[in-house]
């Protein structure tokens, strides 16, 4: 990666005493699928609006293709695409009003707006619905129309606030299965999602928390780098387990993984679990078997943050 | 123009309207309602006042005084009593508003030195009724005692009304009427349209694209005008033929300083929807910053001239006091710009104020 695509430069922005985003830097190679991962109230949604030109940064600058946001935003929209979060197309419009409507706002000629609205509903599957009105489509495909509108002026960098929250998982594949066909058409995509599996469908990810950037990197890399041992419990009781675990440990060192409990440990975490085992069974859960899984990346994620709360109780 | 970006804006904003079908039936449903509630109830001209008449003289000089006052259209004699000092009762139990007595000595008086007394009473709650029954009876008496004395009084007043001579209370209510919906639906529809895209997050979506804030601004508002346009054109023509309020003016003349009228309207529904960010609150504030200061301050009821200095400093801001004159001075009038380009000048500057107030308030961030 020589010159990044799109180069977000020590953004900084508050809301009174809130700070939203406290300096945050980022490279978006070309092509490149990149994720923002964190949760809510990380900066995300601030960030995807100061780079769509949408919300002014208290400082820093962002730059995409060349274009500056802070010079030029109207240089900015013309290249991007942007899907906000909430669903915000026009309900009473059916799908193919909507899609010619925001082909119109980009000033997509007449004939390559027909072929580009016909590709995109095949592409998204909307064919039977075109004259549907928008409002009465189920969730997922109602991103998927967002989706659609997003891309009908063929942008060169899409980005996405969180398009798979609240829908359902089936949709949410299909919508990432999507994602993946439109950055083999070249298309450099920023998405934000609150959802760790989905950060490991990202080239590269940057883990938020509080405004700042903790940790940019390829998913799996970051869970590799993960300091301690994530232990895979089984118990009869679940979820009695996993209380009992975090009154124990911390909240952040424990969560349900389908039906067993995943720990993370640290430091001589040998002993640490044949301890807790001993521990588990005095308090009367019968303990099948602790080994020890490959770290996840929320693992990584949570024991990051965990840390850094750490560090600054200290300072 | 045709290759702008506020032309699918206009497209997808008469698409909300058609498909909207019970706002748009309200739309002109309300305005004929409000018609008929001022056109009806707003009315100046007082008649049929129940009166009270004691008559102690009983002579033929009385009873013809009497027939006089009975057969005016504003009094409607309903009781007739012999004891005076039964007056008040008839007051407080509400059968009268007015009370004529006429003294036992009237006719002797009136023969013996050409001058004699008569009581009129009047209910002071009402002070608008009891100003007007006194002026009716003192220039009934007036008109009387002067034929009846024989004497020449060396001035007769001899009047006569212009332009409303039957002082019909629609003929000037129905023109403010349409002042008032004008300001009223344009601020209203503009407010909450933009209002209403802030509400469900669309605002965004059409921000991002590379449009300009006028383009958003007319696209949004332009449909809109031409509704109110539509309903502005639909209430005048309701007020002419049932109320039989004339047109002595030139209709083109009135399409343009309505059309004017209309702006100005959008530009202050343009200032709200910046300010606020629920369409409830834009709705209220749209009547209460069009509505109240038009009904009050406008000239529509009260006459400005008769305001305290500093809310006539207020309605000079107000653009219904303008169109009010303009639409009056058409359509009752005849007039036509040249002697209306006072009003006319006034209502642009107004307008003016209220769009570059707008514009600068209205911006492309969120």
């Amino acid at each position: 990666m020589s010159i990044p695509f799109a180069r977000v430069k020590e953004l900084e922005k508050s809301y009174g005493k809130t700070v939203a985003l406290a300096s945050v830097s980022l490279d978006v190679g070309k092509g490149e699928m990149f994720g923002l991962i964190g949760p809510d109230g990380a900066g995300k949604t601030t960030l995807m609006r100061i780079l769509s030109s949408l919300l002014d940064p208290d400082s820093g600058d962002c730059v995409v293709a060349g274009v500056s946001v802070s010079e030029d935003p109207a240089g900015i929209r013309r290249i991007i695409g942007y899907m906000p979060q909430r669903f915000s197309l026009y309900q009473d419009l059916t799908v193919g009003e909507n899609l010619r409507f925001f082909a119109d706002l980009f000033r997509v000629p007449r004939r390559e707006r027909i072929k580009r609205t016909a590709m995109l509903l095949e592409f998204a599957r909307l064919e039977p619905f075109v004259k549907r009105q928008a409002g009465r489509l189920s969730g997922g495909m109602k991103q998927k129309l967002a989706l659609a509108c997003a891309l009908v002026h063929t942008p060169e960098f899409l980005i996405l606030d969180e398009p798979t929250t609240g829908v359902d998982p089936v949709s949410r594949r299909e919508f990432w299965s999507i994602l993946k066909k439109l950055k083999e058409t070249g298309v450099t995509i920023l998405v934000s999602t609150p959802y760790m599996e989905e950060a490991e469908l990202c080239d590269r990810v940057a883990l938020m928390h509080k405004g700042r950037v903790l940790m940019t990197g390829v998913a799996k890399d970051i869970a590799q780098g993960f300091a301690g041992t994530v232990y895979s419990v089984a118990c009869d009781d679940t979820v009695g387990l996993a209380v009992w675990l975090k009154g124990r440990l911390t909240p952040e060192q424990v969560r349900i993984v389908g039906t067993r409990v995943h720990v993370s440990l640290f430091g001589d975490t040998g002993r640490a679990i044949a301890g807790l085992e001993r521990e588990a069974a005095t308090a009367g859960f019968s303990i099948a078997m602790a080994e020890p899984v490959p770290a996840a990346l929320e693992d990584a994620f949570v024991a990051m943050i965990a840390e850094r709360e750490r560090r600054h109780d200290a300072a | 123009m045709i290759n702008s970006r506020f032309f699918p804006l206009m497209r997808k904003e008469f698409i909300h309207i058609a498909r909207d079908r019970r706002s748009l039936l309200i739309l002109f449903l309300m305005p004929v309602l409000m018609m008929f509630v001022f056109g009806y109830a707003i009315n100046m001209d007082v008649k049929h006042i129940r009166m009270g008449i004691c008559d102690l003289s009983r002579t033929p000089t009385s009873r013809a005084l009497i027939e006089a006052v009975s057969a005016s259209p504003y009094f409607d004699v309903t009781v007739r009593y012999e004891d005076p000092r039964l007056t008040g009762e008839l007051f407080r139990r509400r059968e009268i508003r007015a009370a004529v007595i006429i003294p036992r000595e009237f006719a002797r008086d009136l023969g013996a030195s050409g001058v004699a007394r008569i009581g009129v009473i009047t209910d002071g709650t009402d002070a608008n009724t009891a100003t007007l029954a006194q002026n009716y009876l003192e220039g009934l008496f007036l008109e009387r005692s002067l034929s009846a004395g024989g004497v020449e009084f060396p001035v007769r007043i001899k009047s006569r009304i212009l332009y409303n001579p039957d002082m019909e209370s629609s003929h000037f209510v129905v023109p403010g009427i349409v002042a008032l919906l004008l300001i009223m639906i344009g601020a209203l529809l503009t407010s909450v349209t933009i209002v209403r895209e802030k509400e469900t997050g669309t605002l965004e979506q059409i921000l991002v694209s590379p449009i300009r804030g006028y383009e958003v601004v007319l696209g949004k508002a332009l449909p809109y005008l031409v509704l109110a346009f539509g309903i502005a054109v639909f209430i005048i023509i309701f007020g002419c033929l049932w109320f039989h309020v004339p047109m002595l003016g030139s209709w083109s003349w009135l399409t343009l300083f309505c059309i004017i009228y209309l702006f100005t309207s959008l530009a202050i529904g343009l200032m709200i929807s910046t300010l606020v960010s629920t369409q409830q609150v834009a709705m209220m504030l749209a009547l209460v910053a069009t509505l109240l200061p038009s009904v009050m301050l406008s000239g529509f009821i009260f006459p400005v001239a008769s305001m305290p200095a500093p809310l006539r400093v207020v309605s000079r801001i107000v653009p219904a006091t303008y169109f009010l004159e303009i639409i009056r001075g058409i359509m009752l009038k005849g007039n036509g710009p040249a002697e209306l380009w006072r009003p006319v000048l006034a209502m642009i500057a107004v307008g003016l104020l209220f769009t570059v107030m707008a514009i600068r308030r209205f911006r492309l961030k969120l």
